[in-house]
């Protein structure tokens, strides 16, 4: 067994009002995939913060080959042979993919274009890719810019890659090709740390599994263990870890969950249903970093929750974007309830029942530094009985406030508190509580669970369930396939700003969905 | 008639000569500006940094004989000026456009109550500057002459030589260096420059120094070379002028000089007039670079480019 | 997206409210005395007498009936920096007063004769203050429109704008608007008996009641309204703005026109004002580049501009005699207003720095510190 060539011991890590890390210890090996399992909020992002110097640790030691360190600065991260390939693209968009490799050098003043391309060439023959230097790295495919992203970390001689959630954005097959790649870097004796909340990918890729549960270390398991159980055996004690003694009635409630489900699909046939949304050949062009969408129809009947698959960065804000009517369509017809609203501004598809459940949720979902009971009414500025005569009704507000903060569960103070201030799930139940309260029809919800832990994640689920059944009719935007699975009755794939084909859930939509992603020649090179 | 007038060898000598004349303490200025802007550094007090130039640069060239003192006042009146940017910018984080504009206003007023206590009514004035003719090219009509020999295009101060190279440096710098590659990166995505390893506050420090420094060499030029004189608000909103060039210039260096050559002949147009024959209003004269620039600005709207991180504090781990 | 995490508010008890008071009232003057100081050794470094020089803005600005002439000349400035306040709300930088108040002042200055002399006082004085809104309200239309449409850079557009409106406004009362009888380029003067009259019992212009009126309704529009809510989504976050369903280009055309009439009633006060009744060629004033630092000041609170610009009045009123009496330009006055400015935006950066509970020192300063420069490039 050789010595571990990073070692942490007691990471304790503070924010104020939570503690991220608590007491963590921690052991990468060389040639070993280290899969770092946790809910989203269970501290792993953090962990890895210290880890690549941008956070640095309240408590707690570092060692490196043995030797204690301290790593201040990316930099010296980067020297100690720590590369991470971020959750959040760290590519420059208007630099060339060899340009965002050369990123960093500060001990020469030229710039050794030809020394890059040949070790650009050399890193992706060890990973099995190809690369194009000059391609500028907003034009690159998601596939493409990770593999990128791979060889950045890699650029300077890295022996510990940290991959941060590096699939939410990935279809199957692209999972498939990252595995492959990070088997050969194993090969060459990288350690790498593979940082996940789903289960799945962590038994698929994991040598060694260290489950992290409200910023401490819950459990791990090594080598051997994974080995010997059986996958039911590895994976019972995994949600029992994960979960705690709740793990069961999770377990349970998930079932049910699905049975309902199954029924309440089996409701209305959908001949019959009314179409309440349709798109026509809506085309909207691309804005900087964000592609638009081509010539997309698409129908959405009463009852209905339709979902839209696809990898993300397709045109899915564009999409929501044109429907809601932030955006301008440059061509095609958009009609709710049967009446065109193409030329409509924002404020009069609301008041016609359409509602947006943004992505962007501290963005542009709430005005942080406004309070929560405001931020509940804000796309109602001005309507009675919140506004009389322009005049702001305060009592009116704060009543009905505290009215829908009890309904939604919000988590906070006072509705006079700052919704800037909100935890991250809090902050989404607001937006749901303003979009869902006031005879929505038509809800355009995109990523509605990103980032949430499990239970607000079913506690969402079921609100667009209830919307849809209830009379109205959900669109459910969102990269999670299994979302999707649990919830759509339909599910349409974007793929490259187009869609390319619209599945009906049930047995054998998930295939039928990972082929659409991927059906362009750009994803399959991937 | 007038179409006449205006097609003359003379007319056009003094447009050429005139252009270059106004459109140099630009092109310092407006190259400073688009190191910053580079950089994600948006500097609107450079009118009072071209003052303070001007105003030093004066007084360097005045109490020390010598044009190169004064411009060597200039660059450091300019940088220390900066440095206020820098500091209070790019360390702490405030808010760029607030700060610039004390440091136009400080600036402004300092140099006008300075001036002022030191030389009261008396307009103290430089002499002629010397330049540097370039054997042949000298000889060409309307570019190689000047009006009355004054001021032809391939006569000029050394230093303006030397400007034309300097922009020329910092285009390659931008693009065949690493420092230019840090640059723009700190413009474009901070974070992804911070996560390469390399200090964002330390890049923008240097930039911002820069354009301080070039930013007083071109007032310094201003009260020298151009005007020989510094009376107080002698750049009458020369430095805003750099500040569009920058922009439109959309982060080339080489485009600098055209702009700043156009807008240097918008400037000095009502002289080049005058000269045959038709008079206009000096307060017109003065209002035309400024109506060139809005009609410029309506025409070109949407191609005004500027780097998305420009004008925000980087802070390591907010995002 | 990861969010930060900002410290959750506690309840507020009383004690804190007057605690919270205390130290905004401390945040707002320690700027001003620290730029008051800073001046004064300024004043020392050439040889001037600080105590002379501020001794003469009380004297001036202040002592005997002195206080009634401040009181006045507070009229433009609080009504420019109430335009200020509605624009800078949202985040829009108009920055093209100057241009706005000098055309203002220029059709006023213009036309206020022969109005005046033909029509009912009152009902002249209401129609000059309304064609000097319109002409101040008229010049924010193009940077209004570039906004709007293209997102154009306003601070660029509306510098570019005040230039060229001065000039204008100089071309006009060097033509058209000149004074027949005379030589220097000037306006017609205005009738004194035309021109606003005191309020009964002191010699302050009764148009300083106008502005005290348009200051509360203004405050009331900003606070208490829709509008006022919109424009206050629209400074805090665009996207979040256009989300909402917000008509972004009415929003900023409308504040645009706003801020725009505001600074051009100023320029009908200033003209109107028993003090002046004409307007003089290339010496129309810049009262909004002085005034800005206490727009910033007042946190961009209507009510909150009384106070501070009250005593910028007093400052301007007393500075012009003061610097006078000590052989000095009386530009003296940018170089206080740039360092109140300065002063403010640090002891701002400290106060926030306090109130979310970090240090006083920023990640970006203490990078700097811990790690100084030199020391880095050694090491690379």
């Amino acid at each position: 067994m050789d010595a571990p060539l990073v070692e942490l011991s007691g990471i304790r890590k503070a924010y104020p009002g939570v503690l991220a890390n608590d007491d963590v210890s921690l052991e990468l090996r060389a040639g070993e995939v280290h899969c770092l399992l946790g809910e989203n909020g269970a501290g792993k992002s953090t962990l890895i913060g210290i880890l690549s110097g941008l956070v640095r640790p309240d408590a707690g030691t570092i060692r490196i080959d043995g030797r204690e360190t301290t790593i201040d600065s990316p930099r010296t991260a980067l020297e100690h042979g720590i590369g991470t390939v971020y959750q959040h693209s760290t590519l420059i968009p208007a630099l060339s993919v060899l340009e965002n490799l050369m990123l960093g050098d500060t001990r020469h003043l030229r710039l050794d274009v030809d020394g890059a391309r040949r070790r650009l060439r050399e890193l992706a023959g060890v990973l099995g890719v190809e690369v194009d230097p000059d391609a500028r790295a907003a034009d690159l495919a998601l596939g493409s810019q990770q593999q990128v992203e791979i060889v950045k970390a890699l650029w300077r001689g890295s022996r510990v890659l940290i991959l941060d959630e590096p699939t939410s954005m990935l279809t199957p097959q692209a999972f498939a090709e990252l595995e492959k790649v990070l088997g050969r870097l194993e090969e060459q004796g990288q350690a790498i740390v593979f940082i996940t909340h789903k289960l799945h990918e962590a038994l698929s890729l994991g040598d060694r599994i260290t489950i992290l549960r409200h910023g401490r270390v819950a459990g791990a398991l090594d080598e051997r263990q994974l080995r010997d159980g059986s996958a039911e055996e590895v994976r019972a004690t995994i949600v029992r870890i994960m979960f705690g003694e709740a793990a069961r009635s999770v377990a349970d409630v998930a079932e049910l969950q699905d049975e309902l489900v199954e029924r309440s699909r089996a409701g209305l046939p959908r001949a019959e249903r009314e179409t309440v949304l349709e798109l026509e050949d809506v085309s909207v062009p691309a804005q900087g970093a964000e592609m638009g969408i081509a010539d997309v129809s698409l129908a959405l009947g009463l009852g209905e929750i339709l979902g839209v698959a696809g990898i993300d960065g397709n045109g899915q804000r564009a999409l929501a974007e044109a429907i809601s009517g932030q955006r301008q369509a440059a061509a095609g017809e958009i009609r709710l309830f049967g009446a065109p609203i193409s030329r409509f501004p924002v404020a009069a598809r609301q008041k016609l029942g359409l509602r947006y459940v943004t992505d962007d949720r501290l963005g542009e979902g709430v005005v942080q530094s406004l309070s929560v009971a405001l931020n509940l009414f804000l796309k109602r500025i001005g309507q009675r009985p919140f506004w009389r005569l322009g005049r702001v009704q305060r009592g009116v507000v704060e009543k009905r406030a505290g009215e829908l903060v009890r309904e939604y569960d919000v988590r906070t103070p006072s509705v006079r508190t700052r919704a800037g201030t909100l935890s991250g799930g809090n902050v989404q139940k607001v937006v749901l509580a303003r979009e869902l309260s006031f005879e929505p029809k038509v809800v355009v919800f995109h990523k509605p669970t990103y980032g949430l832990d499990v239970r607000t994640t079913s506690t969402v689920r079921d609100l667009i369930r209830r919307l849809a059944r209830g009379g109205g009719a959900a669109l459910v935007i969102s990269t999670d396939l299994d979302e999707l699975l649990e919830i759509c009755d339909r599910i349409a794939v974007l793929s490259r700003g187009r869609l390319v084909g619209t599945v009906e859930n049930g047995p054998g939509a998930a295939e039928e969905v990972g082929r659409l992603m991927v059906g362009d020649p750009v994803s399959e090179a991937a | 008639m007038i179409v006449a007038t205006i097609w003359t060898q003379v007319f056009w000598t003094s447009v050429v000569a005139g252009g270059l004349l106004a459109g140099v303490p630009l092109m310092f200025t407006a190259l400073g500006e688009t190191i910053s802007e580079r950089a994600g550094v948006l500097n609107i007090g450079l009118e009072g940094m071209m003052l303070l130039g001007a105003y030093c640069g004066f007084l360097g060239a005045y109490y020390g004989h010598t044009q190169w003192l004064g411009y060597l006042a200039g660059i450091g009146a300019g940088a220390a000026a900066s440095v206020l940017m820098v500091v209070l910018c790019v360390w702490l984080g405030l808010d760029q456009i607030v700060v610039g504009i004390a440091i136009t206003l400080a600036g402004e007023g300092i140099t006008s109550v300075l001036h002022g206590a030191q030389f009261g009514a008396s307009e103290p004035r430089l002499g002629a500057t010397p330049t540097l003719a370039i054997p042949g090219l000298d000889r060409i009509p309307i570019l190689g002459e000047g009006v009355h020999g004054q001021n032809p295009l391939f006569r000029q101060p050394l230093v303006v030589y030397l400007g034309f190279a300097l922009v020329g440096l910092v285009a390659w710098l931008f693009r065949s260096t690493n420092v230019g590659l840090n640059l723009r990166a700190a413009g474009e995505k901070p974070e992804a420059l911070d996560a390469a390893g390399v200090s964002v506050v330390a890049t923008r420090s240097y930039a911002a120094l820069a354009t301080g420094a070039l930013a007083g060499l071109g007032g310094a030029y201003l009260s020298i070379a151009v005007a020989g004189v510094f009376t107080p608000f002698i750049t009458q909103g020369q430095g805003f002028m750099a500040i569009v060039i920058a922009m439109l210039a959309r982060g080339k260096p080489l485009w600098v000089i055209i702009g700043s050559f156009l807008f240097g002949i918008s400037i000095s147009m009502i002289d080049s007039l005058q000269l045959v024959g038709i008079d206009i209003s000096t307060d017109f004269g003065h209002m035309l670079p400024f109506l060139a620039i809005i009609v410029a600005l309506v025409l070109f709207a949407r191609r005004a480019y500027l780097p998305p991180a420009l004008a925000l504090p980087y802070v390591r781990g907010a995002r | 997206m990861a969010e930060v995490a900002l410290p959750a508010r506690r309840p507020v008890a009383a004690s804190r409210l007057a605690g919270r008071a205390a130290d905004l009232a401390i945040r707002s003057l320690v700027p001003v005395v620290l730029a008051l100081v800073a001046g004064g050794v300024l004043l020392y470094a050439l040889g001037r007498s600080a105590l002379s020089f501020y001794g003469g803005i009380w004297t001036y600005g202040i002592a005997d009936q002195n206080w009634q002439q401040s009181a006045t000349t507070m009229v433009p400035l609080l009504l420019i920096a109430t335009g200020l306040t509605v624009i800078f709300r949202a985040n829009i930088w108009n920055l093209g007063y100057w241009g706005q108040f000098a055309l203002g002042a220029a059709v006023v200055a213009g036309y206020g004769p022969s109005l005046l002399a033909h029509l009912p006082m009152w009902f002249a004085t209401v129609v000059l203050f309304l064609f000097a809104a319109a002409a101040g309200a008229a010049w924010t239309i193009v940077p209004a429109f570039l906004k709007a449409r293209y997102g154009t850079n306003e601070i660029i557009t509306t510098l570019m704008m005040s230039f060229v409106g001065v000039d204008l406004a100089n071309i006009l009362v060097k033509g058209p608007f000149q004074d027949p009888s005379i030589r220097t380029p000037q306006t017609r003067a205005i009738d004194f008996d035309k021109l606003m009259p005191p309020i009964p019992g002191t010699s302050i212009d009764c148009s300083l009641l106008v502005a005290f009126a348009v200051v509360l309704v203004v405050h009331y529009v900003l606070t208490r309204t829709a509008f006022g809510l919109r424009l206050q989504i629209l400074g805090a976050n665009q996207r979040a703005a256009r989300h909402m369903g917000i008509r972004l280009p009415r929003l900023v055309v409308g504040s645009f026109l706003i801020s725009g009439a505001l600074v051009g009633a100023a320029a009908a006060a200033f003209v109107l004002s028993p003090f002046w009744g004409y307007v003089r060629a290339d010496q129309i004033p810049n009262y909004g580049d002085e005034i800005i630092p206490f727009v910033f000041l007042a946190r961009l609170n209507a009510v909150a501009l009384l106070p501070f610009v009250a005593f910028y009045a007093v400052l301007f009123t007393g500075g012009d005699f003061a610097a006078t009496q000590v052989n000095l330009s009386t530009d003296f006055l940018y170089v206080l207003v740039g360092l109140i400015l300065l002063f403010m935006t640090v002891i701002e950066f400290l106060g926030r720095r306090r109130e979310l509970g970090g240090s006083y020192l920023t990640v970006g300063l203490v990078q700097a510190l811990r790690a100084p420069l030199w020391r880095r490039r050694a090491a690379a």
